[in-house]
């Protein structure tokens, strides 16, 4: 049974992106760490950090097209999971600073000895534990994802006042996450980090395991979408998307349907985030901007939503054409994204990958049709009659 | 009060005095309709007499304001919701044909097929031999099974009313509701979908709404004439196409 689900997972393109990314895991912390800097193929540590930046990105695109892509639930708000399961991994990171800090606290991260507090608030604790922290990565955001999509769900609301709320939500966590008092270093965020299971989160050799973890968990997490949506559950997803009505007079709990997948991608979404933070060395209320959450459905779309592959695509690219030009001419970044958004939807609907396999499919299409009127001359009867 | 009793006893689906009102407007006005176990029944009636309406109370889409929606007798219907409803037995094929349009045929009827939806049950669902000749049974009985692979957004507007029925027997209902399904058919289609439904009538009760007066008779069952919300007249063809009211409401139009 389990075999079964995992098996049909591993379908020719994903076999075949899945060793690409954990080549990539590989082969850039090896150029990094077992290459003299001065070697042409030498790659800086802070260029490695970047592209695993591109990698969680990349996750976060991975798990909104599992909503939007198959279920068609276009989330506005999948950048609060990922600052959450950031957020996650970044109480672990001030809890490992211990009296490293500008205060010396033992106990109390720097912020909050800055704001006069006497103890650890209670939902600090436990986040020195770096288990306990990690399946906090996968609960907080799933469980946000589960209170908001049973609501939404079983009240039906659908389509562009869903996406509303999303947004909505976003927004209130970025003001509440603003607020000192909430308890998460308010504006300056977390920050200052030291240490990672022991291990300097400055340092090369950490950097590159970073990474590699990086390309793991996109690696993992992409044979799970691939099981989920080739399995019968996601062929039912794609009938919410295409005709809800149909499926739920077909027999099928929608609104199960629909949470399962909304807290299966907010956790995927939470595991993206826990592995940016370290990497980029901060996590601040800014990562919960609406705006964030919209970038990655441009991603998404760009590279081909309901492809799974075309995302993760779609996110490396549009960030590495951000990185450059905010680099080159960082005043117009913002307007080559738009124009990037509007040009797709325009002339490219499918996204790159999706155009890719459209293009592939009619071309099969077409020859199954040739053969078919060949049969049909060759035995008139049998095919006519059917008709 | 005795005869009343009497109906509901052998009745498959029972409505009785059902109303409800679209912002004052009465769709359905205290409509009362009993099919029999096995029974196939045609519904007519002029555009907005509430026959789409009565499917959506049927199957739980639309609440009734007032009165009484039972199915076998016991289970009240305007308790449940859609996919309750589906599950107790009772299929309904939309006005417009409603299939998935990015699969297959064969896996449009592999999910329609009477199985456990739970989500694990789906996720780890793999095809049994006997679902396997379910639905190469159920191919052979929509005569689809030359177009198995295909797309169902490749398929002619007749060919997904059909794949259509199909998915509705694959879910193994005790009641079909079939909205219009010879809406748009050639002639030719019209009279294999006559075939077809009679067929599928042997084994379970089939309700089907339609316009085409040479379909219904085609049909040759018990007719039942819907206006502004109401039956206006019950019986055979013959019966209720001579009935004044009927004349006057709908096929004089
Ligand atoms: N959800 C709705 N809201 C408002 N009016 C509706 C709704 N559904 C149906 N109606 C109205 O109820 C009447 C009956 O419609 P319908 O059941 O579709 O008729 P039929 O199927 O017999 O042509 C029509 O006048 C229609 O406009
Ligand atoms: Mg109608």
């Amino acid at each position: 049974m389990i075999s079964g689900f995992v098996f049909r997972a591993l379908e020719g393109r994903i076999v075949v992106a899945v060793g690409i990314l954990l080549g990539i895991g590989i082969l850039v912390p090896a150029l990094n760490l077992l290459t003299p800097p001065d070697s042409a193929l030498h790659i800086p540590t802070y260029a490695m950090s970047l592209f695993g930046k591109y990698l969680c990105y990349a996750l976060l695109a991975l798990a909104l097209d599992l909503v939007w892509g198959y279920c068609g639930i276009l989330s506005l708000g999948h950048g609060a999971f990922f600052a959450l399961g950031g957020y996650a991994m970044g109480m672990y990171l001030m809890r490992q600073i211990g009296s490293r800090g500008v205060y010396g606290n033992p106990i109390l991260p720097d912020f909050m000895v800055f704001l006069n507090w006497k103890e650890l608030p209670w939902f600090w604790h436990g986040f020195d534990w770096f288990v306990f922290a990690m399946v906090m990565v996968l609960v907080v955001p799933g469980l946000l994802a589960f209170v908001f999509g049973w609501f939404a769900f079983r009240s039906r609301v659908n389509g562009v006042y869903l996406s509303i709320i999303t947004q909505a939500m976003t927004y209130a966590l970025l003001l509440a996450f603003f607020r000192n008092d909430m308890g998460f270093g308010g504006n300056n965020g977390l920050t200052d980090f030291k240490d990672i299971l022991g291990f300097s989160v400055q340092a090369d050799g950490t950097r590159a395991v970073l990474f590699f973890m990086s390309a793991l968990m996109l690696s993992l997490c992409l044979i799970l979408a691939s099981a989920i949506v080739r399995s019968k559950f996601g062929k039912v997803l794609v009938g919410v998307r295409d005709a809800e009505s149909r499926v739920r007079f077909l027999g099928f709990r929608v609104e199960n349907i629909k949470l399962f997948t909304f807290v299966v991608s907010a956790m995927m979404a939470g595991i993206a985030g826990a592995l940016f933070v370290p990497q980029v060395g901060i996590i601040n209320p800014g990562e919960f901007a609406p705006a964030n959450s919209i970038e990655v459905v441009v991603w998404t779309a760009v590279g081909g939503r309901g492809t799974l592959i075309g995302p993760i695509i779609g996110a490396i690219l549009v960030n590495g054409g951000k990185s450059f030009f905010t680099g080159a001419f960082p005043e117009i970044w913002l307007f080559a994204l738009g124009a990037l958004f509007i040009c797709v939807t325009l002339f490219l609907p499918r996204g790159i990958v999706g155009t890719i396999q459209h293009g592939f499919r009619s071309r099969k299409a077409y020859k199954a049709a040739a053969e078919a009127e060949k049969g049909r001359d060759a035995q008139p009867s049998v095919a006519q009659a059917a008709e | 009060m005795n005869t009343i009793s009497e109906t509901r006893k052998k009745s498959l689906l029972y409505l009785d005095n059902v109303c409800v009102a679209f912002d004052g407007f009465k769709a359905i006005n205290s409509l009362s309709f009993v099919i029999e176990p096995g029974e196939l029944r045609a519904v007519i009636g002029p555009n907005g007499a509430g026959k789409t309406t009565m499917m959506d109370i049927i199957t739980g889409k639309t609440r009734p304001d007032t009165g009484t929606v039972l199915f076998e007798d016991t289970i009240d219907l305007t308790k449940k919701d859609e996919a309750d409803i589906a599950q107790l037995g009772i299929g309904r094929k939309f006005q417009k044909p409603t299939v998935f349009e990015s699969h297959t045929v064969w896996d449009n009827l592999e999910l329609a097929l009477n199985r456990s939806r739970g989500v694990f049950a789906t996720l780890f669902y793999t095809l049994s031999p006997e679902d396997k000749s379910r639905i190469e049974e159920i191919l052979e009985t929509i005569r689809m099974t030359h177009r198995k692979d295909e797309y169902a957004a490749n398929l002619s507007h007749g060919q997904k009313q059909w794949l259509e029925i199909g998915m509705l027997l694959a879910q193994e209902p005790k009641l079909l509701l079939v909205d219009e399904p010879v809406a748009g058919m050639t002639d030719a289609e019209t009279a294999e979908t006559a075939v077809l439904l009679k067929e599928i009538a042997k084994t379970r009760s089939v309700v089907v709404v339609e316009h085409d007066m040479g379909f219904i008779r085609e049909l040759g069952v018990k007719v039942t004439c819907l206006a502004e919300g109401s039956v206006l007249a019950e019986g055979s063809i013959d019966f209720v196409s001579n009935d004044p009211k009927v004349i006057e409401n709908y096929l004089g139009r």
